[in-house]
């Protein structure tokens, strides 16, 4: 979260540490199994929501369309989404940066007192690293969905963003409540695991002053936050305390309620092959006088964090379409067989990579968008048709082009290597030019045993890279 | 400056890509139709069963006495009802005499939160509809039948008539002219809670009710 600023400065962020967690991984049985088995599922699930493909295909071309409508029109609609929030009772603050976005939320939170924050799922608030904040602000912030909760438990950060503890095992989580819940038995099933799950957090529901929620779709003509669940903890959070803070990303919103069924059908089916999921939550307002529970006061904080850089180009704008379904990491090949924890950032796989960098810079992601085969599935499930490959070659052109001034990106240039873009340099000019290849063809052939036999990580797990003693022109010239 | 100008500054002065508003009723009339009441039930019935809630259908004066035997069935002797509407006045003044205790929630959650979320098994209210394509219950809660009583007690009892079930969401929308103004929450329910979170396995009743039943009042019971 602590990337450097100023757009020119070249501080590297080294590939290693992503290189090194996702050899880490690799080397594991156990995660690719658990990988491997969880994509697989979700994968087969999805399929079946969408037997045909003609009406996924239309349905998916209307998500775009209702996507990219509403970010052609993102200024006006915050405003009006704002001005309706406003007359609901809803309160509404804008930061620019985590930190401002940490500081309104704890505001809050010591506004009232509050001691106890249960959350319910949020990816902006992983984001935001809000959990830490809270710790050093002295305030008790604790994640009621299950899998954030077993994440939480663990001191980890979610693998992914629709299954957070998709890494563990149920005898990992056995023992992790055994260890850290008073008074519970070693129990690897998993009905009586969620259970003990449910009792531990019943009575925080009860206590807690401050119910903190993400957003799945801010609807500006009703001034209405819709959010999107199956256990019940994101509509505890938002009705049994006192307090509901809300926060989001500036590009989750809607103009109408008429482009809610589509999006949010796309979404369940695309995420966990669901039709519908148990809850669909509409909160346009505060409780009203009379009314006998709901919070007394709502807000909604809208985050950017580099979204508007995002929005400020045409093709990277795209990214923003996002729904945050998570069917991208699903199948991809990477993301199976490294998991989420490897990429080092909220948002792993596919979306990851593409949007990090504009909240981290590329100074700290510019290896990220090389983490792809660019086989093309992300963009082929994508329920709004983000061209996610497209997006990542160029997010490596931004990444591993010489810096330039006016950059569009915070740390463009960051991957730079004048040797190797060099090397690249005169690998096009000998191509170019048939009597140059020629040449420097027939110096391989000949000096062939001047090439090294460490070359990088070629060598790693290969045998070295050596031109063959004879061309192939050489040859063919032989036999006529 | 403040952040809210700044945000919308540099929203403002990106490139402009108007697209044109897209046809989403056309979608809906071309990939869905219209069905009959009873087949809408029928879907209704098939989608929100898939999703682990007991559906009875009941005639438009027998549902009393289902209501009854499910909480005979399921040994529950405390029925959380909401008398400021007919249903639950219907309730609390028949299930009484049948020896079920029901108490009201006729005040503010704060005074009585801690018993709300220890001593209350069940809750009775209604659905305002239902959306046949997805199994799918639209629970509108106000003073009289507050948010908490479909979230808190582990049963969470729904009397809905079937002549208010629509095809989708969309339709529902569109009929019931929501853009015009929702309550300050509006809910739709597609069964009871549950979780995949520990290994992709299903469990029922993650936060919030563990069983979901509907009585389902239809014309030719």
């Amino acid at each position: 979260m602590n990337a450097p600023q100023t757009p020119h400065a070249l501080h590297f962020m080294p590939s290693a540490g992503f290189r090194a967690r996702s050899k880490e991984v690799v080397d594991n049985p156990f995660l690719r199994q658990s990988f491997r088995g969880a994509m697989d599922f979700l994968m087969s699930k999805r399929a079946a929501q969408f037997p045909d493909p003609v009406e996924l295909e239309t349905l998916r071309t209307l998500g775009e369309q209702i996507r990219q409508y509403n970010l052609g029109k993102l200024p006006e609609l915050l405003v009006q989404l704002e001005s309706n929030l406003t007359r609901n009772g809803i309160q509404v603050h804008w930061a620019e940066t985590p930190e401002e976005a940490n500081q309104i939320i704890l505001g809050l939170c010591q506004k009232h007192s509050a001691k106890l924050m249960v959350k319910g799922k949020s990816m902006v608030s992983e984001e935001i690293e809000l959990n830490h904040a809270a710790e050093a602000a002295g305030i008790d912030a604790l994640e009621s969905d299950m899998g954030e909760y077993i994440v939480q438990l663990a001191h980890e950060k979610p693998s992914h963003i629709i299954m957070p503890a998709i890494h563990k095992t149920k005898e990992q989580i056995a023992k992790l409540f055994h260890e850290n819940v008073p008074g519970v038995e070693y129990t690897d099933n998993v009905d009586a695991l969620i259970q003990i799950g449910r009792n531990v957090l019943r009575e925080k529901f009860l206590e807690a002053d401050v119910g903190l929620s993400g957003v799945n779709f801010a609807v500006a003509e009703t001034g209405t936050l819709c959010l999107v669940e199956n256990e019940g903890n994101g509509r505890m959070c938002t009705t049994a305390p006192a307090v509901h803070i809300a926060i989001t990303g500036i590009e989750k919103i809607v103009e109408k309620l008429d482009h809610i069924p589509p999006l949010y059908s796309l979404l369940t089916r695309s995420a966990t092959g669901q039709n519908i999921s148990t809850y669909f939550n509409m909160i346009s307002g505060p409780r009203k006088a009379g009314e006998k529970d709901g919070p007394q006061e709502v807000h909604l904080v809208l985050l950017d964090n580099g979204r508007t850089q995002a929005y400020a180009d045409e093709q990277l704008r795209k990214t923003l379409q996002c729904i945050r379904c998570g069917a991208c990491m699903n199948h991809c090949p990477v993301y199976t067989r490294i998991g989420g924890h490897a990429y080092g950032t909220t948002y792993p796989g596919p979306i990851g990579k593409i949007i990090s960098p504009h909240m981290l810079g590329l100074e700290a992601t510019a290896t990220m968008a090389t983490a792809s085969s660019l086989c093309g599935a992300c963009g082929e499930v994508c329920p709004v048709k983000i061209p996610i490959p497209e997006l990542l070659m160029r997010l490596r052109e931004e990444s591993f082009s010489a810096p330039h001034e006016n950059p569009t990106m915070r740390g463009q240039g960051a991957g730079y290597n004048a040797t190797v873009s060099a090397i690249w340099r005169g690998w096009a000019w000998v191509y170019r030019s048939p009597a140059l290849y020629r040449l420097a063809t027939w110096l391989g052939s000949r000096f062939n045993w001047l090439m090294p036999s460490k070359q990088g990580p070629w060598t790693s797990v290969r045998v070295p890279l050596k031109p063959a003693p004879k061309r192939l022109r050489d040859m063919l010239k032989e036999r006529a | 400056m403040s952040a809210r100008d700044r945000i919308l500054a540099r929203l403002n002065a990106a490139p402009v890509m108007n697209k044109p508003e897209p046809d989403v009723a056309a979608w809906f009339a071309e990939h869905r139709s219209e069905e009959t009441p009873a087949e809408k039930a029928a879907r209704f019935r098939h989608f929100i069963e898939l999703a682990h809630a007991e559906v009875y259908s009941v005639s438009r004066g027998g549902w009393l006495q289902k209501l009854w035997e499910v909480l005979s069935a399921k040994q529950i002797g405390k029925l959380l009802v909401a008398p400021g509407t007919s249903h639950g006045q219907r309730a609390q003044s028949e299930l009484s005499a049948l020896g079920i205790d029901c108490p009201s929630y006729a005040e503010p959650i704060e005074n009585w939160k801690e018993t709300m979320f220890h001593d209350i098994p069940a809750s009775f209210t209604a659905a305002r509809g239902a959306i046949a394509e997805t199994g799918t219950l639209i629970l509108w809660p106000d003073a009289d039948e507050p948010r908490l009583m479909s979230l808190v007690p582990p049963v969470h009892i729904v009397l809905l008539d079937a002549a208010n079930i629509y095809n989708t969401l969309y339709e529902t929308m569109q009929q019931e002219g929501w853009k015009n103004g929702l309550p300050t929450n509006s809910l739709l329910i597609s069964g009871p809670s549950k979780t995949a979170d520990i290994q992709q396995t299903l469990a029922y009743g993650a936060h919030g009710p563990k069983e979901l039943v509907v009585l389902m009042i239809e014309e030719n019971v």
